[in-house]
């Protein structure tokens, strides 16, 4: 499938950060696994409840769950799958960020599980820098950017270049 | 909404009318001499290209200038219409659809015309007589003319006056309204055209000049033209009879094809007429959605109703539900299409592959006006253009081996569609050559799919076609035989929850039977559930259920196979398949589908109920996984999946295979 080719270098076109001419971005920042992370606010659809989830047997651990989100079938993405994360039990806090992406031509709504959501700010480009090639236990495919943000540190995940594996079902070995 | 861009109209209008421009000119290559076929090309190419020019498509307007100079000739009997003048139209037909789509190749436009020019001017182009009316074409002394434009001419934007004053300018004219034809005044409609008009036109005009001037009017007017020197009674009548029938003739013929006069006015007459609304499919999809969630908003309102004791609550509940129900059924029939469209554009692939090939093919439609989903229509185009092509390619003789065949030598490919139920047949027969067993058989040995000296049913060899890399084309043509077999298109069908079925008798021909649900927005289901999940098994796979008893469940467990009327079918634990965990229910159950011939039973824990579903697709990160082929929304809100039995049959013939090879 076409789908393979993602990750090679369409991803570069995709994992291209929108800064504005000020060099800012605006993103929601979540909590996920012990991880701050952010996505670009213009994404965001909506931000809801946990709701029933239905497991998709086969499917890539990534994204072997959907949901009914008003009438549509919409795939949960639990990015701790990619960024070897244990995963757990939602809890008080937990909410489903809903996204609506491109992929392969294809625009889809997708539900990314996050523990815990906080506000849109605006980050500044200035104070981000690349993933360091050591000291991260997780794919550097799969992070466009750090940020510095007040204490913290936000990752901007490349979701294209982690979805592509999830793509066409692939993942399924039995 | 916003409003339509109007280059975006033009584009749709364009696409429509060079689609009537390629069937008439198909029409044409069969019937030559026809000149309301002529005609019919003549106007799409005019209407064409005033409209081009309205809408800035210069260059296509340009373009089409030429096009429609060159039919204008044929249309006047300056040139003869001919194959070769045919086939380069249709090519210019494709390029100026390039034109439409803003994708063309300039240099290939000035081939065409260098083309054309040849084809017009070449030695054929000796005048013809039009062979259509029996209406004399001349007359010294001039013509009697009674006429009555159609009642909404005034509403298409056709200027009356300004057709009088081309009929004026023919010769010397007088013209009387005749006002018996108008309605009192209280029925009056002052947009419509009422007035008959008798004309008297003296001087030597070809009739030919008359019916130039009613051109775009003459399928819906009436019109009745006589000669002036004849002018008794008796003849007058018959003769204007003749010319009712031939105007009347065209009309019939062209019913289908709107009279044209401009694109303004064709849209008009679409909404005057309130035939047709163009609406954008993502519109109608959107509406698919919302009737979906009503659907499944009305089965939790039931679901309370039903719990409580008010009836009030329970008869609006009820109402609902009809409601509902009705909506959904009309919503489904707001996305059926007639295949007339989807055959049509088959017409023109044969016509290529007859000239590609150097075959005579004729094709045959039948049943274009059965109806099925559009989405399901557009699915399946490249399986039916698959099919043909191998038709047309292997299984249609040589002409000169079907004439030593003793068969006619202009082969016939026939390809028909009726509604059975909740599926419609759509057949593609030929009369070729048929399969050849003996070839299947030895293609399938060389390639091992089955032992040498294996007995086979006449039916298991026939299936073999439909085996992953399985091609019998004894000679790779540039049709097909290009690796795709006849595996994608059941894989397709099947995709589409149809089946496929092969008949064919050597010598005779081939027919390869489809069956497709008319629609994929909504299947009948039996839902069941395996562990805590919900599951959607098509209904119409679904051939029996039965209990899995307690000793057949222990003797079982190391192989999957039951004995069903004494026949071994395999079964699959969806449990297993779907790695549930925890403990299965005491009493399992099994639920045999098949697929044709092929049957697997799915064991499950418990058979819920029959349940009427709305398929929602998958996202592209579950469409691959393969045993779904779509998911629904259940009373209470959750998402089940629906399962692919073509999937799961072919698991359980694996299964089974490796069972007896162990």
């Amino acid at each position: 499938m076409s789908a393979l080719s993602v990750d090679a270098e369409p991803s570069q076109s995709s994992a291209a950060i929108a800064w504005s001419a000020h060099g800012e971005l605006e993103v929601l920042s979540f909590d996920l696994g012990g991880e701050r992370f952010a996505i670009e606010a213009v994404l965001v659809r909506e931000i809801v409840d946990p709701l029933p989830e239905t497991r998709v047997p086969g499917a890539p651990a990534l994204v072997d769950r959907v949901v009914n989100h008003r009438g549509r079938i919409v795939p949960v993405a639990d990015l701790r799958a990619a960024f070897a994360m244990v995963a757990a039990p939602p809890g008080a806090e937990s909410r489903l960020v809903v996204v609506e992406l491109t992929l392969d031509d294809e625009t889809l709504l997708l539900a990314l599980r996050a523990d815990r959501v906080h506000e849109v700010v605006t980050l500044a480009e200035a104070s981000s820098e690349d993933a360091p090639s050591v000291g991260v236990r997780w794919p550097r495919a799969y992070v466009r950017r750090l940020v510095r943000w007040g204490d913290d540190v936000l990752v901007l995940p490349n979701l294209a270049a982690i979805l592509a594996r999830a793509l066409g079902g692939a993942g399924v070995s039995e | 909404m916003s409003a339509e861009d109007p280059a975006a109209a033009f584009r749709i209008e364009a696409r429509e009318l060079l689609d009537q421009v390629e069937q008439a000119l198909l029409d044409l290559t069969h019937r030559l001499d026809d000149l309301t076929l002529v005609d019919a090309v003549f106007r799409g190419l005019h209407t064409l290209k005033g409209s081009g020019a309205m809408f800035g498509f210069d260059a296509l307007a340009a373009f089409t200038h030429h096009i429609e100079s060159a039919f204008d000739r044929v249309r006047k009997g300056r040139a003869r219409a001919t194959l070769e003048l045919v086939a380069t139209v249709l090519a210019a037909r494709d390029h100026m659809r390039a034109l439409v789509e803003g994708d063309a190749v300039p240099r290939e436009g000035e081939a065409i015309l260098a083309r054309l020019a040849a084809a017009v001017d070449g030695p054929a182009a000796e005048p013809v007589v039009p062979t259509q009316s029996a209406v004399p074409m001349a007359s010294a002394a001039g013509w009697h003319l009674s006429f009555r434009l159609p009642r909404e001419a005034l509403v298409h934007g056709i200027n009356a006056l300004a057709l009088l004053d081309e009929l004026r300018a023919l010769g010397d004219c007088s013209l009387v309204g005749r006002r018996d034809t108008i309605p009192p005044l209280d029925q009056l409609a002052e947009r419509e055209c009422h007035v008959t008009w008798d004309v008297t036109l003296r001087g030597d005009v070809p009739r030919a000049a008359i019916d130039d001037v009613f051109l775009f009017v003459l399928d819906d007017m009436e019109l009745s033209v006589a000669p002036l020197a004849r002018l008794d009674p008796t003849s007058t009548a018959a003769e204007a009879g003749a010319g009712v029938d031939a105007a009347g003739e065209a009309g019939r013929a062209d019913a289908d094809r709107p009279a044209p006069d401009t694109f303004g006015a064709r849209q008009a007459a679409r909404v005057a007429q309130g035939e047709l609304v163009r609406v954008p499919a993502a519109r109608l999809d959107a509406l698919m959605d919302r009737v979906g969630e009503l659907v499944i908003a009305q089965s939790r309102l039931s679901q309370l109703a039903g719990d409580r004791h008010d009836l009030p609550l329970r008869s609006v509940a009820e109402e609902i539900e009809r409601l509902a129900a009705e909506l959904r059924d009309t919503m489904m029939l707001l996305r059926m299409v007639p295949v007339a469209s989807l055959f049509g554009r088959f017409r023109r692939l044969v016509h290529d592959l007859a000239r590609e090939t150097g075959k005579a093919i004729a094709l045959e439609t039948a049943g274009e006006s059965t109806e099925i989903d559009k989405s399901v229509g557009e699915r399946l185009f490249d399986p039916l253009v698959h099919i043909l092509r191998n038709a047309c390619d292997h299984g249609l003789e040589r002409p000169d081996e079907r004439v030593a065949l003793g068969k006619a030598a202009t082969g016939t490919v026939r390809l028909a569609a009726h509604q059975a139920g909740g599926a419609a047949m759509i057949t593609i027969s030929d009369d070729g050559r048929g399969v050849s067993r003996a070839r299947v058989r030895a293609k399938a040995e060389a390639s091992g799919l089955v032992a040498p000296g294996e007995v086979l049913t006449d039916a298991d060899l026939l299936a073999l076609i439909f085996h992953p890399g399985f091609s019998t084309a004894a000679t790779v043509t540039s049709l097909s035989g290009r690796g795709v077999g006849m595996d994608v298109v059941k894989r397709e069908i099947e995709r589409l929850r149809g089946t496929i079925e092969l008949v064919s008798t050597e010598g005779v021909g081939t027919t390869i039977t489809l069956r497709i649900p008319l629609t994929l927005a909504i299947i009948d289901g039996l839902l069941v559930r395996v562990g805590a999940a919900r599951y959607v098994i098509p209904l119409a796979a679904v051939e029996e259920c039965l209990e899995l008893s307690v000793e057949e469940d222990q003797r079982s467990l190391g192989r999957s196979l039951i004995t069903l009327r004494d026949r071994l079918v395999p079964f699959l634990r969806l449990r297993e398949l779907f790695a549930t965990g925890g403990e299965p229910d005491p009493y399992q159950k099994i639920v045999v589908v098949s697929t044709g011939r092929e049957r697997v039973g799915l064991a499950v824990d418990q058979i819920i109920g029959s349940h009427q579903t709305v398929v929602k697709a998958l996202s592209p990160f579950h469409r691959g996984v393969g045993t779904f082929s779509g998911a629904t929304i259940l009373g209470d809100g959750a998402v089940a999946l629906i399962l692919d039995v073509a999937q799961l049959v072919a698991r359980g013939q694996q299964a089974e295979a490796m069972e007896q090879a162990a």
